[in-house]
């Protein structure tokens, strides 16, 4: 059977909008989903008081520190762990086969288990360390568990930067790091972005790592060293113990609407940063 | 004239692969030095040893001399940095940075850590007047050096080039990609250029070569097959392959 070239085009079309249909239907059911049986118990109160009986009653305001603690340490420590290494390997470096290894170690640490991560936490940050179940402990995990990620995106987003524009800038009487700085940085800068973005996601979303490092207290934590309970921790704990589905919606609701928030607030700020220097 | 650069038998490899044969010439103070001859020939490998831009992609290396008022421009003691300000160079396509306009002729110059707003102000008026584009852009200085015509962007490439207030003018074929009144702009930019600085020209265009050029040198295959006053180089060259070039033959 032959099929015509406007057929198959017809075809084509069809089948490319069905799949890009399903895939926003998934997202918009999901988050609808949550959000109808997350925000009737979503409040001010909810959010800024503390747990009652385990969190089968009261807020939820302690793990919304910890949501916050654990990722900003995470990042705070990868991101410029993470540029710096790929503007070492992409700019720094000749394309060696020392390189290329280390490109291949960061792709399989990407595609790890956060479990793992967590185990690898638990035994040398919370113990051989000794910084126990803490806010420290659980941010150090996170960090290394998204450092491939940032690593990775950042150096795709450096090397999309146009090879003319580093000779330009050299030839324009200026250094290499002068160059990264002026001209390579500025320009991957929408590359990055999305990395780190998808670390935040990562790491705020993160459960399995987070509850081996940095434990699950309920308390209000009051230093680094205390431990904490996020928000996703508190979900997965509240439904699995069957303690109270209608916080644990409550609790989803609100991390999603952080997300959400964060993404928002990102791309915002980078669409200025572009504006301002075109 | 005093001589600007002088190079003896400089040869160039890639990856052992001999790109340049022994070249000896010499550029004299305040000229243009028209270099002509096919593409492959060895024109723009030999422009871009003298600011050793050859020298950052992998596989280049080189034997003879290369100087400038007398220092080996390959010495270890060459700072390039310094090197790259006194030699600019303006590439065969236009290239400006994705930033605005003042932004772009100023980089080399903040690079050097001028930062007085009122002297990089005159330096911009300046440097774009000389490449003949202050008139067209005066008003919209804050704009994308991406948004202007590609005759327009070469322009802003000179002018870029001229705010470092380099000694030496390397040209890579500037006006390939440029309509013929932009071409004309950028050639009167030159004649004037000349009296301040010294001007090496790689072009494809014979024409051009024989319109602005004090001086040509013919390249062939990686040799310096002949070099002299232009208009002797265009009226009675001594070499066949010269003639046969200029007159259309081949290449």
């Amino acid at each position: 059977m032959i099929i015509s070239p406007k057929n198959m085009q017809r075809g084509v079309v069809s089948i490319l909008t069905a799949a890009t249909a399903i895939t926003v239907l998934i997202l918009i059911f999901i988050i609808f989903f949550i959000l109808e049986k997350g925000l009737p118990v979503l409040s001010l109160n909810f959010l800024t008081t503390n747990p009652q009986d385990m969190g089968k009653s009261g807020g939820i305001f302690p793990t919304i520190i910890g949501t916050i603690l654990l990722p900003a340490i995470a990042l705070l420590i990868a991101i410029p762990l993470g540029i710096f290494t790929s503007v070492y390997l992409c700019e720094y470096t000749k394309e060696t086969i020392i390189t290329k290894i280390i490109r291949f170690a960061t792709d399989c640490l990407a595609g790890i288990p956060s479990i793992i991560f967590g185990l690898f936490g638990y035994i040398f940050f919370v113990n051989t360390l000794e910084m126990g179940w803490s806010i420290l402990s659980g941010g150090l995990t996170l960090a290394v568990m998204v450092l491939p990620t940032i690593i990775r995106t950042s150096e795709e987003a450096i090397r999309s930067v146009p090879q003319i524009y580093r000779q330009v800038s050299f030839s324009l009487g200026a250094s290499r790091w002068q160059t990264v700085k002026k001209v390579v940085l500025p320009n991957a800068l929408p590359g990055i972005v999305t990395g780190v973005m998808l670390s935040i996601g990562r790491s705020i979303g993160e459960t399995a790592a987070v509850i081996f490092t940095a434990g699950s207290s309920l308390r209000i934590p009051t230093s680094l060293f205390d431990s904490v309970r996020t928000m996703s921790v508190h979900f997965y704990i509240l439904a699995r113990e069957g303690l109270s589905n209608q916080n644990a919606y409550g609790t989803a609701a609100a991390l999603i609407i952080a997300v959400l928030i964060i993404n928002i607030l990102a791309y915002w700020t980078m669409h200025r940063f572009i504006a301002k220097r075109n | 004239m005093a001589n600007k650069i002088e190079i003896e038998n400089f040869s160039v490899y890639w990856n052992a692969e001999r790109y340049l044969n022994s070249i000896s010439l010499e550029v004299k103070m305040n000229e243009i030095l028209g270099i002509i001859g096919p593409s492959g020939s060895g024109k723009t490998t030999f422009l871009r040893s003298i600011n050793r831009m050859n020298e950052l992609e992998t596989g280049f290396k080189h034997e003879g001399l290369l100087s400038m008022d007398g220092n080996d421009i390959y010495s270890p003691d060459t700072d390039v940095v310094l090197l790259r300000k006194k030699i600019g160079i303006v590439f065969a396509m236009p290239v400006p940075l994705p930033m605005s306009i003042y932004e772009n002729v100023v980089y080399g110059v903040r690079l050097s850590g001028i930062r007085n707003k009122q002297k990089l102000d005159e330096l911009v008026e300046r440097s774009l007047t000389e490449a003949y584009l202050w008139n067209e852009v005066k008003d919209r200085l804050n704009i994308s050096g991406l948004r202007l015509s590609g005759g327009q962007q070469q322009r802003l490439c000179l002018a870029r080039v001229l705010a470092m207030e380099p000694e030496v003018i390397l040209l890579d074929e500037p006006t390939s990609g440029l309509d013929p009144i932009s071409t004309a702009k950028i050639e009167d930019a030159l004649n004037e250029l000349k009296s301040k600085y010294t001007i090496i020209l790689v072009t494809n265009n014979t024409k051009q070569a024989a319109r602005v050029a004090d001086r040509t040198g013919f390249f062939l295959m990686g040799d310096l097959i002949e070099i002299g006053d232009t208009r002797k180089v265009f009226t009675s060259p001594v070499k066949k392959e010269t003639d046969d070039y200029i007159t259309g033959r081949f290449g």
